[in-house]
């Protein structure tokens, strides 16, 4: 059988993909999570409809990168894997049925009577937070590592739960809320436009504040994670983390006060985004399972990933290409016009 | 106090979840099929009422199929958070294959799924057909993918364990194509268009029962019909092929489903019996001389190998696969049988207003369900003590750090949001059944914003007669 093993650093490929794939969900599934987030909060009923609507054709798409995420690690990384499920078990079942119940809130919504939508409503609500919430608290306890012996957790059930992951899961609660805010101010007009520019501004006071205690925190987790960001030639080169996201938020700001800007708010959260992404992901690097096992060490044999990489080249951009394409056909505002 | 064990407890937990899974993607694997067609017959023929019932199973489409999302996405992580051993064994080989299921289905059919529901005048007629037509094929592909993955944990070949236990591929033919993946691949998709034909066939026979929707009801229980006719008794010859593969593969397996305890010539089949495995031997069996070995090998004197070939520990569960055998096998021929008297009574001209025959299908709709998770139940009991056929046991494959404790809340979380979930999901189902089929002539006209449609559609009929 075919193997680049020996011609490639597959580990790395793979891990560079699964890596785009994690960031791809948070970005798309971020977006529509933080609509739930901030949905019991919409000024009127006219503006959830129009909310959920703006969001109905995409969510099962976004939600599939999740699939790719999970899938391509048991594919990739089966040590990792393996390791990390059974350590986030409670966390991941939460998450799970959070997305469970925002999932079908969607569809049942649509199909509710008018006093049963309130519950849908809700449910809809409380399981994209939830759903949030645990995401942020597994992205937490993974960064700081969990407890391995040989190629099995041996950590309790509960090692998951700390002060600091409390605290990431708060900040991917509020990190979403932005997306979804700047989304609709993308997709909406007249009142949910301007109650959305009103909570993303309120919210992104939020976000500053977590992303500061976060990168505060983040290089006392690990000594290597200090040496790695304060030693001399790393700082200049990383320096420009710090300064672009110092930029976008100065330019989002400024953004979320001028009524004419619709469009910029939304790419310059996914600029946020992608800083914050980065800059865990540098200091994690090469770590998959945080200071136990590297990339190269938890890899798949060479073959299946020769496999899947020979299935990927063709096939990322193509799923690429015909995602772009449904968010072409669904492009513009979401329609206030509204026959009941 | 409770005495929890955990592999029992990870087993009933993934069992769990499965099963409710399953139920969704065959629904949505036939009804994809079936929209395809009915548009397909729209544009050909301009026949309003195709498009009436295109309208009419989107909306019930989309709730089975994002129930099938919800639920699928547990399973994907359940491998890992139940089976963490055998995740980190065997991932060399089925990773891959729920790798490509991911990018080669699961991507194609969520983004045109949107098309499809939301893209109503947004796109032309013909892209509208395009995105139906891509969500079907893209339910077949992810059979195609996930069939593979269970049929190599059924029968594994094309691999070979490394000193560390693991498994590492050497042949991906040997592995896709395994033994018996083509017999269940084609028996599922068989499966899943039966399940859905009998859905579509009761929904039918409710409204000429009911009198209402005629022409549109007799289009749905015509269609059924064809399918109770033309396919049921394939999928029992296909079956049939199936239960042979898996007695060249799986001997003890085929021993259960049959209830043989003793190695015999010339075997009896068993139509009832009650297994009892302390004893190792069946209670009041009613058999037909000579009819196992001829069916399993297709000679009077074949030699069928008993149970107790096997040592105890070696043995799947008796009673549960025998028995489940029987009702797959039941229903089975019971959907032979509706669709020959209901070809009969269509060339007599009674087909839509014979009251009997439309209380039968009318009874029929849970069979497709019922003969499908029976079936699983045979494949997956059957393999028992092991995930990987003769290679790797259940007992291995649990994770080592899951206490008993954390997987029973779970199990216990699960059922009550799943109970929950499926009783939502089945009444808005029901509810739309009862509503009926939407007249859409004089809402054709489109809105701006093609995603408001549907909202408006569902809301304006409420207390909507029509036809
Ligand atoms: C014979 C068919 C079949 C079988 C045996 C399974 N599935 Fe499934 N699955 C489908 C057929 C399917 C489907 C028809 O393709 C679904 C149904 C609704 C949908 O969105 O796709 C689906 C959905 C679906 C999804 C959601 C995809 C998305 O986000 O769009 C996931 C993650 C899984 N499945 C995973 C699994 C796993 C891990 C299984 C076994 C352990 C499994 N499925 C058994
Ligand atoms: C979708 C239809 C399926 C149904 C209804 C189903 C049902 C079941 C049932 C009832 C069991 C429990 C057997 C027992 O413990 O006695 C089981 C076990 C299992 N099945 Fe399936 N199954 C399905 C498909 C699959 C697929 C496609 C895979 C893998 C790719 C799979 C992998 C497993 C594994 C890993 C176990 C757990 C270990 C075990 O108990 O044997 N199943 N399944
Ligand atoms: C009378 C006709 C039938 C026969 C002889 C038959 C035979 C079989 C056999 C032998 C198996 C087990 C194969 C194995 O695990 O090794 C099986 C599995 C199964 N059957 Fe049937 N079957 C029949 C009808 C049906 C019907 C009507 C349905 C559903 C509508 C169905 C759905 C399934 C499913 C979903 C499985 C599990 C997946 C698989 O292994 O293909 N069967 N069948």
């Amino acid at each position: 059988m075919f193997d680049f093993s020996s011609v490639i650093d597959l580990a790395m490929i793979w891990g560079l993909l699964i890596a785009t794939a994690i960031f791809l969900y948070v970005l798309l599934d971020g977006f529509d999570l933080g609509i739930g987030i901030l949905f019991p909060f919409a000024p009127s009923h006219k503006c959830r409809d129009r909310m959920m609507n703006s969001i109905a054709p995409f969510w099962d798409g976004n939600e599939t990168w999740l699939v790719l995420g999970g899938g391509g690690l048991f594919a990739a990384f089966p040590l990792a894997y393996s390791v990390l499920m059974p350590a986030f078990y409670i966390p991941i079942i939460l998450m799970l049925l959070g997305l469970i119940l925002r999932g079908v809130a969607f569809e049942f919504r649509f199909k509710a009577s008018d006093k049963n939508r309130y519950f849908w409503d809700y449910i809809f609500h409380f399981g994209s937070l939830s759903a949030a919430f645990f995401q942020g608290m597994i992205l937490g306890s993974f960064v700081q590592g969990v407890k391995v012996s040989g190629r099995d957790f041996v950590g309790g059930p509960f090692d998951w739960i700390t002060v600091f992951s409390i605290m990431t899961g708060i900040a991917v609660v509020f990190g979403y809320a932005l997306l979804g805010s700047t989304w609709l101010i993308m997709k909406t007009e007249d009142v949910t436009q301007k109650w959305a520019r009103k909570v993303a501004s309120y919210v992104l006071w939020f976000v500053v504040i977590f992303m500061a205690i976060v990168c505060i925190t983040m290089p006392f987790l690990d000594e290597r994670i200090k040496d790695f960001w304060f030693s001399v030639p790393n700082i200049y080169y990383l320096l420009p983390i710090p300064l672009v996201t110092f930029g976008l938020f100065l330019l989002i700001f400024y953004d979320l006060r001028r009524n004419n800007v619709e469009y910029r708010p939304f790419f310059v959260s996914i600029g946020l985004f992608l800083m914050g992404y980065l800059g865990l992901g540098i200091s994690i690097y090469p770590w998959i399972i945080p200071f136990r096992y590297t990339i190269w060490e938890a890899a798949a044999s060479g073959p299946g990933l020769s496999l899947m990489l020979v299935g990927v080249v063709p096939l990322l951009p193509l799923i690429l290409g015909y995602t772009g394409y449904c968010y072409y056909i669904f492009r513009g505002k979401t329609s206030h016009e509204h026959l009941y | 106090m409770f005495d929890f064990d955990p592999v029992l407890l990870a087993r009933i937990q993934f069992a769990f979840t499965i099963s409710f899974h399953i139920i969704f993607p065959a629904f949505t694997i036939g009804l994809a099929s079936f929209l395809a067609v009915l548009e397909w017959r729209w544009l050909r023929t301009g026949n309003e009422y195709f498009k009436d019932l295109y309208k009419f199973w989107i909306k019930i489409f989309a709730v089975a199929f994002g129930m099938g999302v919800v639920s699928g996405v547990v399973m994907s992580y359940q491998f890992g958070t139940n089976w963490s051993i055998f995740s980190d064994r065997v991932a060399n080989v089925l990773g891959p294959l729920l790798g490509f299921e991911v990018l080669t289905a699961f991507f194609l059919e969520a983004s045109f799924l949107g098309i499809m529901i939301f893209g109503w005048g947004r796109v032309s007629k013909r892209m509208h057909f395009v995105a139906t037509c891509i969500v079907a094929i893209g339910t077949l592909i992810s059979a195609f993918w996930i069939l593979s993955a269970n049929s190599w944990m059924q029968t594994p070949q094309g691999f070979s364990i490394g000193e560390d236990g693991r498994l590492y591929p050497t042949n991906w033919i040997e592995i896709i194509f395994n033994p018996s993946f083509p017999y269940r691949f084609v028996h599922m998709i068989i499966a899943a268009y039966l399940t859905t034909a009998f859905v579509v066939g009761g929904v039918g026979a409710f409204y000429l029962w009911r009198k209402r929707h005629l022409p549109q009801a007799r289009i749905m229980l015509g269609m059924a019909t064809i399918m109770a006719a033309l396919v049921a008794p394939l999928q029992v010859v296909i079956g049939d092929f199936h239960g042979l593969n898996t007695l060249e593969h799986q001997p003890a397996k085929v021993a259960a489903m049959e209830g043989i305890w003793e190695t015999e010539k010339g075997a009896d089949l068993r139509l009832f019996a009650w297994p009892d495995e302390k004893n190792e031997m069946n209670h009041y069996e009613v058999k037909i001389p000579h009819m196992a070995s001829y069916i399993l090998t297709h000679d009077m004197e074949g030699e069928i190998k008993g149970l107790k070939e096997w040592a105890k520990e070696d043995r799947p569960p008796v009673a549960t696969v025998f028995w489940s055998f029987r009702v797959m096998v039941g229903l089975g021929l019971l959907m032979v049988l509706i669709g020959i008297v209901s070809t009969i009574q269509y060339f007599r001209g009674k087909l839509f207003t014979g009251r009997f025959l439309q209380g039968w299908w009318i009874l029929m709709m849970p069979s497709g369900f019922i003969a499908l998770l029976a079936g699983w139940f045979v494949t997956e009991i059957g393999r028992q003590p092991y995930t990987a056929y003769g290679v790797i046991r259940t007992t291995e494959s649990v994770s080592p750090a899951i206490l008993g404790a954390q997987v029973a809340w779970s199990l216990l979380v699960f059922v009550i949001v799943y109970m929950f979930v499926f009783g939502a999901g089945s009444y808005y189902i029901l509810k739309l059944i009862r509503k009926g089929i939407p007249a859409i002539k004089e809402k054709d006209h489109y809105y701006q914003h093609g995603i408001e449609a549907l909202v408006i559609e569902a809301t304006a009929h409420n207390g909507d007669k029509n036809v």
